[in-house]
């Protein structure tokens, strides 16, 4: 199994586990984790793609690599938003959750 | 002479392991801890793919920064003491949770492992656009961010310049243009303060180094500039300096100089060269050093920025 | 001579991954983390200079094999300053 293939395959497997864990943990930051673990199992396979590229006298494709260099630059950029709105909200609201039953308001009862 | 597919199999079990302790760790902390030690090993796991300055940058941005990012996050979400109050994931949600996954990471490895034989590529058409548009440049990743795809990279620089806009205005109405919160409380650790006294400039001096050099060999504007920031948050950290006050215009001004500096040479490149961000052949490299270093200067004020987090004003980090 | 050198690079690296190792049994088997830090910053810090001693011969120019050893001066740098940034961590939660 050469390498490229190992890795193509650790970004599947990567993808799969950042699913798993954006969709399980309830937290905010957790799965901020895994939504960088997805991010970054994505950059495999366009690494991958990169190396394949190695045409004759080449060793690899240099445009798919600048991609992901930007993209991980990128990636980095989202999750410092991410990280603000969080604690902005954690802030604000006293709660650190994504749960709408959590926000949500008291009901009254129908009385003004 | 076949140690290297051992050594292979090892370092993808290696991140595999890490990944799935980063998901199922029970303690926020050790799940961060868990993510930074992946983010170094992957590096390594670039470096198998022959792309070393892909390497360089997620071991500085996304092992490095985003590391002190979330560590800071954590520390200051704790400082909060807002109540958890999700509710715990069931069972069902688990099963169907886990069955989706395995489906979108099987379809991703038969996609990876169906892909054609004959690979496309673009090789040699950037080693042909090397002479004119990649300018003598003996990387071939800088010359892809700085001439063949340089209004990618520009548009990259103002997507950090966003982030940066998106971080201060989470801010409350009232701290507007004061200083985010400082990195760590006073009064500073003896060691940190010595740590950052000695590395600090060592540290902006390599990062300076890596970025000069990657216009030939691995490295370039984004690991240089990953590197100073690095720096300036250690000092920041040893509260040898504060964090800026967001409404200071020089902060400002030097923030969006990377990819103000970029868009003129582009629009003049229609008047100057045949075509909009094309260079002159003869001035071409000067001019990607002078953008690639007003880049490192935005790269390298934006990162602390964004770890800095909103204008907050007060003395509690 | 290269046969020589190659015999010193084996065994310099290979002394060096042994108390990387003893770093690691350390780590995994003393009682708690003031004696874990102890070990880590001891022995990884020598095993890394092993390791860096064994691969300078090896390398292509001076200037490389100098900056091999000036990544091996930073982590020495580094690794002393964070073990007593978390020591005294540890201590201050222990009160």
């Amino acid at each position: 199994m050469s390498p490229a293939l190992l890795s193509g395959l650790l970004g599947a497997a990567l993808v799969g586990l950042g699913l798993y864990g954006l969709i399980v943990h309830p937290h905010p930051l957790r799965k901020l984790l895994a939504f960088n673990l997805i991010g970054s199992g994505v950059f495999l396979v366009f690494g991958i793609v990169a190396r394949r590229g190695a045409a004759a006298g080449f060793a690899f494709d240099a445009a798919p690599q600048a991609m992901v260099i930007t993209g991980i630059v990128v990636a980095f950029a989202a999750s410092a938003l991410a990280v603000a709105l969080i604690l902005r909200l954690a802030a604000a609201g006293g709660k650190v959750t994504l749960d709408p039953k959590a926000w949500a308001k008291p009901d009254d009862g129908g009385a003004k | 002479m076949s140690v290297l597919p051992v050594l292979d199999l090892v370092l993808i079990v290696l991140v595999i392991g890490l990944a799935a302790w980063t998901i199922v760790a029970r303690d926020i902390f050790a799940a961060v801890l868990a993510y930074v030690a992946y983010g170094l090993l992957l590096a390594f796991v670039w470096i198998r793919l022959h792309a070393p300055d892909v390497a360089l940058t997620e071991a500085a941005v996304g092992g490095g920064v985003t590391g002190v990012l979330l560590i800071t996050a954590g520390k200051r979400l704790g400082a909060l003491k807002a109540s958890e109050a999700g509710a715990p994931p069931g069972l069902v949600l688990k099963l169907v949770a886990g069955a989706l996954a395995l489906l979108v990471a099987g379809a991703v490895a038969f996609a990876v492992v169906s892909l054609p034989t004959s690979a496309p590529t673009l090789a040699p058409e950037i080693a042909a656009a090397a002479p004119g548009p990649g300018a003598g440049l003996g990387n071939p990743i800088t010359a892809v961010l700085m001439a063949y795809r340089s209004f990618d990279t520009m548009l990259e620089k103002v997507v950090l310049i966003l982030a940066v806009l998106g971080v201060w205005s989470v801010g409350a109405d009232q701290a507007w243009g004061a200083a985010p919160a400082p990195l760590r409380k006073p009064p500073p650790d003896g060691a940190m303060v010595f740590l950052a006294q000695i590395l600090a400039p060592a540290g902006a001096l390599i990062g300076i180094h890596i970025f000069w050099v990657g216009a030939d060999a691995p490295g370039g504007a984004f690991q240089g500039g990953a590197l100073l920031a690095a720096m300036w948050m250690i000092a920041m950290m040893a509260r040898l300096t504060e964090p800026p006050r967001v409404a200071s215009r020089r902060l400002r001004h030097a923030l969006i100089s990377g990819p103000a500096v970029f868009l003129v040479i582009g629009l003049a490149g229609a008047f100057i060269a045949d075509a909009f961000f094309a260079f002159p052949p003869a001035l071409a490299k000067p001019l990607i050093l002078l953008i690639e270093t007003f880049m490192v200067l935005s790269i390298a004020l934006a990162l602390p920025l964004l770890v800095a987090g909103p204008p907050n004003g007060s003395d509690e980090p | 001579m290269s046969l020589l050198v190659d015999l010193f690079s084996l065994a310099s690296i290979g002394a060096g991954v042994f108390f990387f190792v003893a770093g690691t049994v350390g780590l995994l088997r003393f009682p708690d983390s003031l004696t874990r830090l102890h070990v880590l910053s001891k022995a990884d810090n020598l095993g890394l200079g092993l390791i860096v001693l064994g691969l300078m011969p090896r390398a292509d120019s001076l200037l490389e094999a100098l900056k091999l050893l000036v990544t091996w001066a930073l982590v020495l740098l580094s690794g002393a300053a964070t073990s007593q940034l978390i020591g005294r961590a540890l201590r201050r939660g222990r009160k």
